[in-house]
């Protein structure tokens, strides 16, 4: 049977991972959380000339509500392990963009003793932005670059490949 | 009180517990003893005229090819507009000195930081914790022949240099 001429003209059909992805990816809900210089960036980017909130991006008080976590400055090692309980505490999908250059490799600083060299060291990174700081622009192609990403999981099958998902 | 005249009434109080010469500079520096040093601020602090009811920085240098460290008070009077800097040196093995937060109160996080960063133990400080590193940190980055441990907790403190590609 076809099924042309057989749905009304308002229904939009489409594949379901896209429809999540698409759902998921407009509200990427960032943890209000910010180590150094790179935070007073971040803080221009959620606000009003910047906006990220037009793309679904709102800053949340909690890891246990956020989807996003900024990190945005010097990391050390002391907090090195803060930010990975921090990310520990965040459900799952959760992202990770590394904001600057301390963010990325430790930086001007990476040299000094008291500093982690890196967040990739500590917890798996997204996206990278490079800048010392990065204009909100670039914070704001950062989390463009992350909607791509997330838009292209193929969230209903995790594991591609492994045969239960698609038979059930 | 000039600050010549009040280094003169340190010399007739105290005697050689404080250096005879005194370093003329915008903040003028003399020696002091470490052993006194609390008594002598305490005086600074109290004595009229002198009046130094604010301690403006509290640092620490790590003099290794003298084996010693030297602990600098940078004193400023509110009152009189005057500054004064006393050095206490302590030798390096085993760095101890008179605490000095029962006279100003904000040396309290001072000499965690100095001892945190060089090592230096303050006797009679309510609180001598590490203020900047770990709590569990090995070692007092400040220190010339500090090592820097390969890691920390399994985070490795090496890169690879981003140059090479």
């Amino acid at each position: 049977m076809s099924l042309i001429n057989s749905v009304p003209e308002t229904l939009v059909t489409a594949k379901l991972d896209e429809v999540l992805n698409w759902t998921r990816k407009s509200s990427v809900w960032y943890m209000l959380f910010g180590l150094a210089c790179c935070a007073i960036e971040m803080m221009q980017t959620g606000g009003p000339r910047s906006d990220l909130d037009r793309f679904g991006a709102v800053p949340r008080a909690t890891p246990r509500v956020s989807d996003l976590i900024i990190v945005s400055g010097t990391l050390t090692l002391k907090m090195a392990l803060r930010t990975k309980l921090l990310y520990e505490q965040m459900p799952e999908p959760k992202y990770v963009i590394s904001m600057g250059s301390c963010a990325n490799c430790g930086g001007l600083f990476q040299l000094a003793y008291s500093v982690c060299d890196g967040v990739d060291k500590v917890i798996p990174v997204d996206v990278y932005v490079p800048g010392c700081p990065p204009r909100p622009e670039a914070l704001t192609e950062g989390l463009l670059k992350l909607q791509e990403k997330i838009q292209q999981e193929r969230w209903l099958v995790r594991d591609p490949g492994t045969a239960d998902i698609a038979t059930a | 009180m000039t600050i010549a005249e009040i280094h003169r009434l340190l010399r007739e109080r105290l005697g050689t517990i404080v250096s005879d010469d005194l370093r003329d500079a915008e903040w003028p520096l003399c020696d002091v003893r470490g052993q006194s040093i609390a008594e002598v601020c305490a005086m600074l602090r109290d004595e009229p005229g002198c009046d130094f009811d604010c301690l403006s920085n509290l640092s620490a240098v790590d003099r290794k090819s003298d084996d010693a460290i030297e602990v600098y008070y940078h004193l400023f009077s509110y009152r009189h507009r005057h500054r004064l800097a006393l050095r206490a040196t302590t030798p390096r093995p085993d760095p101890i000195l008179p605490s000095v937060a029962q006279v100003w109160p904000i040396a309290n996080w001072l000499e965690r930081e100095a001892f945190d960063l060089l090592g230096v133990r303050f006797t009679g400080h309510p609180d001598l914790r590490r203020i900047l590193m770990p709590e569990d940190w090995v070692g007092h980055p400040l220190r010339k022949d500090f090592v820097e441990p390969d890691e920390y907790h399994g985070i490795s403190t090496r890169r690879e240099s981003l140059l090479k590609l």
